[in-house]
Order: structure tokens, then sequence, then C-alpha cells
């Protein structure tokens, strides 16, 4: 609310500032002469500019002093900044107020020379004398230079590899165990119903984008699954990569409603860069925000130990769209 | 003086000098817009220089142990170790770091600010396109060079901004996928490849294609000599100003120390990008109310706004859906910008003069209509960026908001742009009393 | 010395029995409490009605507490997000109601030492499970179409660990399985840490990052430097 506040004082001001009076415009033609030449300086601004001089060496010194001394940003930055500020004013009341005040009239130079165009056009033409395929030769050397130039380029392709089918391929695939944070394995019972927490798979190295997945919990009454999925979710436990289809961004938001009419607003995983909504009933399909597809789901299954595993691969490339997304 | 006389007898340097110091300028506050985004690039530079003197370009990872307790024993990238480093353990570090970072959003801010200016006033006019060209791009380098910063660092929100560059970059048709992996290097968050490059093209690369084209810039700016507003004993022909010395020697010294001033000032005062509280980035991990920095918010906002739609065709994803957000909708403002002094020559003005003077906005109702609208655009898609906060601080449905805006981003500069029209038109009609020629703005 | 004895022992077990009678004669009052204010939704035999509100058979003081003193509960409908308001009811009739609840079976209000807790862990654990919804510094963050997941400046640290088990609204919910006490209590030290959160580099601008850090290039870096150029620099005559 505050910056609401400041925000308009110095709305205010700048509107004030910009919008000045109009002087009444004066009577006056390009044959007025406006070279002056003001002798402006007394002994007072003399001192003032001493004095604001001073001012700047005295907090020069308290910024050396607060420097050497301890850790207080907020004083080394006004000493710093008000030392610079004085020196900005001795300048400023020195360039206006102390020094001739001087307007002098220049005259633009020319920039056209007409007059040494066909001598220009001579001395090009000259330079090409007695050779008979001037515009082969031209088109030859243009050409060359390219070629040249794209030759020179090419090695810039080292800088990486083409896309491929790197994002299908992840660490997940049948029997992966669910790890967490800490390469602890993911315990179904650990997680409460309407909860959710972040997953990897076991071994991995959690910092490949198809690592990350977060686990949800809902109802399983509730599921509406895609054919062919009806058994990727046991208990209404469900896995998603957590990279978000539209700018790759974690999806860190869980939209848990504990009762129908909480708005309509059913279960879904929400990322929160763009927005994009992905309904967890329905394998993650978008119902709100930019992203372009669905999380890519991980089947699950319970082990006989209660924990979580994969039970294959992710069900589409992870992460953003590009050209090829749909090609596999 | 004996010191001038050293140089001379070495150079030959004295007729330059003289005329060096006889350079006149014209005189506008508004022309000090571009000196502004200067002085913030050279203390990018040397507030920047220093920082690299202590930060380790790494995603190695370790265990943290430096004083921050909440974050003691948590597992880092070697990256974040050393700005943590530099915030907590290094005397002024984190002033010189937050400096920095905030160099960074006013040197975009200035940019910004100082290209409104040229465009409303048709200051890209012939001669100057190609300068003109020049700054536009130096804009886009400075967008890039900014997110290649804030994105080394290796915390939660920047390297959820690393995953949405990747994602944006694979989005593009046809190549976007292979693009994507070579300058990752692979998959993302792909190696450790990624932090060198973005080391190497942030302490090298970007800053070397900037100054080459401030240089330029520069130059061109002292060849064909500034424009300047009409009025008394200006005309096309001829420059009325302030010499070089002393007066803009002077002025422009204190704008450069009035800018480190407030930057320093930001930086001990105002906390930017407090790395402590994100913590270390991860692939799993995310957070609710993740921004860019504020230069890129057009571009989460229009993320934002498209609907989840990818043409396909057979098997082939014609573009991914970051795609029309995060590439054409800016390419499309950059291209317009490109354009913007050809298209204005050709279909709107026909007016192939040199021009010197300045334009008021009101004196070109047509760029300034079609200025309004295309920033009402990029102003409403960026505002929508920051959406989600609206609803936790003012209840407002974040589906309404959307539905609003999806509308609204495209209604709104139409309407600006008749609205902006009609207004020059309105302040054309309104003649003052005695002067056959106007005064500039005031 | 026999009586002596006697009445220490009829003192003890007064003692012992007082919570119990005292919760009994409170869940009566309780009960009538529950009629007025919560049957509506959650039916008289507080089994729950369709497309109202759910079963309260088996929820615990722990959620009626949750809910009840954060002044979530009553709420006036049902398909709104309960949010954090000041309590209809005194604390007597706040803790009799709850006791009503309470009797209908469920986990008890849970004992939470903050300061047996890590903050470190805790802040691993936010950033793992919370900070999707209510942002790495518990700022708040909002769970579409139109939820929000509030800033948790104002939750006290029993609110906060009845919160990680009810999951309340939308929230999902934590067992003692996934997230056990001392966690719970680690979570809870972090969380209430984020009321003063460690602001080294000056003043921290809502500590949500990047948007009030623009505002703050404009309003305050923009604004100064015009001001500077407008004073610096000539205007056109």
């Amino acid at each position: 609310m505050r910056a609401l506040v400041a925000a308009r004082v110095a709305w205010l001001a700048l509107v004030a500032l910009v919008r000045r009076p109009r002087r009444a415009a004066r009577a006056a033609g390009p044959a007025e002469d406006p070279r002056e030449r003001r002798i402006v300086a007394t002994p007072r601004r003399e001192r003032l500019v001493l004095a604001l001089l001073a001012g700047c060496v005295a907090c020069a010194a308290a910024f050396v002093v607060l420097f050497l001394t301890g850790d207080r940003v907020q004083l080394e930055g006004l000493a710093l900044g008000g030392s610079l500020a004085f020196l900005a004013a001795a300048l400023g009341v020195a360039a206006n107020a102390l020094v001739p005040q001087v307007t002098e009239v220049e005259p633009r130079p020319r920039l056209e020379h007409p007059e040494e165009h066909a001598g220009l056009t001579g001395e090009m033409v000259d330079g090409v004398e007695g050779i008979s395929r001037r515009r082969l030769l031209t088109a030859a050397g243009l050409g060359a230079g390219a070629a040249l130039g794209a030759a020179v380029v090419v090695p810039a392709a080292s800088l990486g590899p083409a896309v491929g089918d790197a994002p299908w391929e992840t660490p997940w695939g049948r029997g992966r165990l669910l790890v967490d944070e800490e390469d602890r394995p993911v315990v179904a019972d650990d997680l409460a119903p309407g909860g959710f927490l972040t997953a990897f798979p076991e071994g991995a190295d959690k910092r490949e984008l198809g690592s990350p997945v977060v686990v949800v919990r809902i109802s399983p009454e509730t599921l509406e699954l895609p054919p062919g999925r009806g058994d990727w979710a046991p208990e209404g436990f469900l896995a998603f990569s957590r990279i978000c289809t539209h700018a790759g961004c974690a999806v860190t938001l869980f939209r848990s409603p504990k009762y129908e009419p909480t708005a309509g607003h059913e279960p879904a995983l929400q990322c929160p860069c763009h927005y994009s909504t992905f309904a967890v009933r329905r394998a993650a399909e978008v119902t709100f925000g930019p992203a372009p597809r669905p999380l890519p789901q991980l089947p699950l299954v319970i082990d006989a130990e209660r924990r979580l595993r994969a039970n294959g691969p992710l069900s589409g490339p992870v992460g953003p769209s590009w050209w090829g997304v749909r090609g596999r | 003086m004996s010191s001038l006389r050293f140089v001379d007898e070495r150079l030959g340097a004295a007729p330059a000098a003289r005329k060096a110091l006889r350079y006149v300028f014209p005189d506008h506050w508004s022309f000090m817009l571009g000196e502004i985004a200067l002085y913030c690039f050279l203390f990018l530079v040397a507030t920047g220089t220093y920082l690299a003197l202590f930060f380790e370009p790494s995603l190695e990872r370790l265990t943290y142990t430096g004083s921050y307790l909440p974050l003691r024993g948590t597992e880092v990238s070697a990256a974040y170790d050393s700005v943590m480093g530099i915030s907590f353990e290094l005397p002024a570090g984190l002033l010189i770091r937050q400096a920095h970072h905030w160099a960074a959003d006013v040197f975009v801010v200035a940019i910004v600010l100082h290209l409104l200016r040229v465009f409303f006033t048709g200051a890209f006019r012939k001669p100057r396109e190609l300068n003109y060209m020049i700054g536009v791009t130096m804009l886009g380098l400075a967008l890039v060079e900014g997110y290649a910063g804030y994105s080394l660092v290796d915390d939660l929100l920047s390297g959820m901004g690393l995953a949405i560059g990747y994602s944006t970059a694979m989005s593009i048709p046809l190549f976007g996928g292979d693009l994507a992996y070579v300058v990752w290097g692979g998959e993302f968050p792909g190696a450790d490849s990624i932090q060198s490059r973005l080391y190497i093209g942030h302490v090298f690369l970007l800053p070397a294609a900037i100054a080459t084209l401030i240089a330029l810039h520069l130059a061109l700016i002292v060849r064909q000599r500034h424009t300047q507003f009409p009025g008394p004993g200006r005309a096309e022909d001829r420059d009325v100003g302030t010499p070089l010395w002393p007066g803009y020697a002077l002025r422009s010294l204190s704008l450069f120390a009035a800018v480190a001033a407030v930057l320093f000032l930001l930086g001990g005062l105002v906390q930017i990008n407090p790395i402590w509280q994100w913590g270390p980035y991860e692939i799993w991990r995310g957070e609710n109310g993740a921004q860019p920095d504020w230069y890129l918010g057009w571009l989460i906002g229009a993320l934002r706004l498209m609907p989840g739609w990818e043409p396909v065709a057979g098997d082939a994803t014609l573009a991914g859906n970051p795609f029309f957000g995060g590439v054409l909708f800016p390419v499309t403002i950059f291209a317009a910008l490109y354009l913007w002094p050809w298209l204005e020559q050709r279909l709107v003005t026909r007016d192939p003069r040199r021009h010197e003077l300045l334009d008021r906005p009101r004196d070109n109702p047509f760029r300034t209509a079609v200025g309004v609208g295309g920033f009402v655009w990029v102003v409403g898609v960026f505002t929508f960026g920051a959406a989600d906060r609206v609803l936790v601080s003012l209840g407002f449905s974040y589906a309404t908001q959307l539905w609003i805006a999806r509308v609204g981003v495209f209604l709104a500069p139409v309407v600006a742009f008749f609205a902006a029209y009609s207004a020059c038109r309105a302040l054309q009609g309104r003649r003052s009393v005695a002067a056959p020629h106007r005064g500039g703005p005031a | 010395m026999r009586w002596l004895a006697t009445a220490c022992a009829v003192l003890a077990l007064a003692l012992w029995a007082a919570p119990h009678v005292a919760a009994q004669a409170g869940a009566e009052g309780g009960r009538a409490l529950y009629l007025e204010a919560c049957a509506a939704c959650h039916g008289e035999d507080a089994r729950g009605r369709p497309a109202r509100g759910p079963s309260l058979v088996g929820v615990g003081a722990q959620s009626a507490d949750f809910y009840v003193s954060t002044g979530r509960m009553p709420l006036a409908d049902p398909d709104d997000q309960p949010v954090r308001a000041p309590p209809s009811y005194s604390r007597e009739s706040r803790r009799a109601l709850i006791d009503y609840v309470a009797s209908l079976g469920g986990p008890a209000i849970p004992r939470v030492d903050p300061a047996h807790g890590s903050i470190a862990e805790g802040k691993a654990l936010f950033t793992e499970s919370c900070g999707g919804c209510h942002q790495v510094v518990a700022q708040g963050g909002i769970v579409p179409p139109d939820g929000v997941a509030p800033p948790l400046q104002r939750a006290d640290a029993t609110t906060i660990v009845e919160a990680i088990r009810v999951g309340p609204y939308t929230m999902p919910s934590f067992s003692e399985a996934q997230i056990d006490a001392r966690e719970a209590e680690s979570l809870a030290r972090y969380v209430l840490s984020t009321r003063h959160p460690e602001d080294r580099g000056g003043w921290g601008i809502g500590n949500i990052g990047p948007v009030p850090e623009g505002m703050a290039a404009w309003l305050l870096a923009g604004v100064a430097l015009l001001l500077v150029i407008r004073v610096l620099g000539k205007r056109a005559p």
C-alpha cells in the first residue's frame, strides 16, 4: 500500500515537472541574434561551490571510514551517494551560475557534396579500367566471401547437439524406484490424500530434465484417465513430469480441494510462471493457461513394501514444444 | 599553459582542441536523457569490473557455509556462493552489487525515455536514420545484457527465467529446438556450458558490442550535429547552444556525478534482488510471483496472455506456444521501430528533405498517434504481467483480468491512437497570438 | 490425617476432571452455537450437506481451531474462499465451538514450539512444498482462476502447523509421515521469520522481487534524474 501512495505522489511530481506553464511565445524570427555572453560569477557563488566541494570531500572520507570499520550497507550508500551528490551540485552550480553563460551560433556542416559525386564515380570506374568481365569477377568475389563466411561459422555447430530424441530419453523405466530429494524411497502411505510431493528416479541425475516428477494422491473414484492408462494410478496415486510443457518451469502448485463445491475447481497441478493448469483426474489435461500439451504421465505401481515404482517410461516428451515434439 | 604546449608539441592537437572546446551543443533538458543512459553504461562497466573480480562463474556444487544462517548447509552452485560472499562477506560488496543491478534497471529506463523523446520529436528523420537504428539496436542489446547478467547468479528467480528463455528458443519454427541445444550445449539445464557462455557474453561480447555502438552513435552525432527545437535564431542551417567549454562540459560532468549519486544511494538504501531470500535454483523448484527484471515484463505479460494454442501441420509443430509472446511480439515491436523512419518518409510525410529542427509531437499527428498507440499496446501487455499481484493485493480475479486484457490490449491502442490524433489536431488549432513561428515545448 | 488424604484425592480428581467437565459443558454450549452458526451448511448432525459444506466428523479440534480462530469460519457463502478475518465470536464462544467439534472425534490442536525447529530446514521445506503457492518468502501468491494463497506474516506457529495438516480450502495437506512434528516446527520457525526478513540491502519494497524493483527504478531513479536534468538543462526559449 505504501508503494502505491509513493507511486501516486511521484506521479504528481512528475506531471507538475513536465507541464510547466508556457511562456508566451516571443515575437522573434530566425533573424534575431541569440548570441550572448553573461558574466555571472559572484563571490557568494564561489563560496557555495567551495562549500559543496567540501561536502563532497567530507562524505568521501566518511565512506572510507565506514568501509574500514564495519558492515553498514545503508550508511555506506548514503556516504558514497552523498559525496557524488555534492560533487554533482558543485559542478551544476558552476555550470549554470559560476562560469560565463554563453550562447553561441555555429553553422551546420554541409553533408551533401553533389559536386564531388561525378569525380567519385570516375575514380571508382578508373580503378577497374581494362577489365572485361567486371560483373563475373564481382559476383565471384562476393560468392567467395559468402562461402568463406559460411565455412567459418560452421564450427558453431559444436556448441551443442541436435535435439534428436533427447526429450524422450529419461531415466524412467519399468521398475525404477521413486525417491525423494534425500534419496529415501517414497512410501505410498506417507502421502496424505490431497497431498503432493516431488520425486526422482533412484540412482539417476536429479538435474536431468526428465528426472523430477510430482506425485499427487486423489480419491481413486474420481479418476477419468484416458484408455490404456487405467492401471497407471493405483489407489489414486498419480505421477507426472514436474517440468511444464509450456516454458519449462517447475510445476509447483497443487490446487487440492477437499470438498466439491469449492467453486468447481477440480484438483489440478499448476505452474507458477504463466499459470498453466493441468487437471490431474484426466491425466494432466490443460484446463487454463498457455500450456499446449498435457504433462507427460508416469505409470505407477505400488510394490510389496508399499513403495512407489514406475511401471514404464513417461508417456511423452519432457519439457516445452519444438518443431519435432509431435514427431514420435 | 605548459600542459597544452606539451600536448601540442607531441600530437599537433592545438587546432583540433580549440575547435572541440568551441563545439556548440544545442540546449534542452530532454537532450540529456541519452547522456543518462551513457553514464549508466559507464557505471555498469566500472562496478561490473569490480564484481567480476569476486564472482565465480561456475555451476559446480558446494555447501554454503557463509554467515546467512537460513542457507547454512544448503547445496548451492559456486556462482551463487560467490554472490552470497559478495553480499554478506565482502566490505561494501552488497552496496556495489545492488548499485550495479539498479544501474541496469535505470539504464533501460533512460534508453526508453530517450527513445520516446527521439520518436515523438522526429529526430530520426534524414540524415539520422542510421543513428536511430544504432540506438534501437542498443536497446535490444541492453535487454539481453541485463538478462544475461542477472541469470549468472543461479538464484531461484533467474533460474526460472533461463528455463523460459530456453523454451522460447525451442519454440522458434524449424530450427528452434537445435538452436536452444546449441546455446545450452544440450537439453536444459545444459551441464555447465551455459554458465560460461552467459559469462563471456555478459562481461565481454555484449559490453564490447554496446561500447562500439555507443562510440559510433556519438561520432555520428558529432559529425551531423545534434538536432534542436525551433526558436530564436534557429534555422535548419545553424546550431545555437552552449559551447563545450566551460558550460557544457561542466554540465555533463555534473550529470555523470548525479547519475552515480542516485545509483549509489539506491544501491545502499533500497534492496534489489535479495538472492538469499530466493535461495538457489534447481530445475524442480519454483515459486509463485516470480518475475523477470522490469524491462522483460512485457514478455511475461505476452506469454501469460497467449491462449494455449500451437499451429500443427501433420507431425510438425510449426511454432511452440511461447513463440508468439516471446519472439513474435518483441520482433514486431522492434521491426516497427527499425522501419519507422522509412515508413514515415515513404507513406506518411513523403518528405525527402534533411531535418535539423525538431517537431513538437502535435506537429505530426499521425506519427504521434502511432507512437502513442504502440506504446499503449506494449504498456498494456506489460501491465498484465503483474496481474497476479493485483489479485493478491486487490482481490480482482485473475481469470477475469485475463479476459479483459485479451481484448483490452488490442482495443486500448486503437482508442489511444484516435485520442492522440485528435489531441494533436486540437492543439495545432490553437495558435498563439504573437508569433509567426513557435517556441519549443516548456 | 485421613481427611487430609481424602481431600487431596478429591481435589486431584476434580482438577483432572475439571477440563473434561468444562469441555462437556462447553461442548453443550458449543452445540448451541454450532446449530446457530454452522448447521446451515454442515448439517444439524455435522455430517455435511451436499453442495454446501463438508462433514465435520473426525476433523478434530485441529481443524476447528484453525478455521474458527482465524475467523475463516463461519463463512457466509460456501462458494467463497475462506479468508482470515476478525473472528465472529468471543474467545469463550470459540472455545466452546471448537470443543463441540472436537467431541465428534479427530486430531487435537498440535503443540508447536518453533524454537525446536531449524530455520535452515524450514526454509528448504518451505521452498519445496509451499513456495509454489505462498511465494518463497511467504508474501502470498495466486492459485488461478481466482484463489489466493495468502501472505503468512499474521499466522502464529499453531495456525501454521494446523494448516499444514488440514490443507484448508484448496491447499494440499501433509501427513506426519511426510512432514513430521519437528519438520513442522522448522516450517513454523521459518514462516515466523518472514515477519522480519533479512533486508540487509535496505528497504525491502515488499520482498516480492522485480515488480516493485521496476517501480522504484521509474518512480525513484527516473523521477530523480528527470528533476536533475530539468534543473541542469536549459529550456527552449
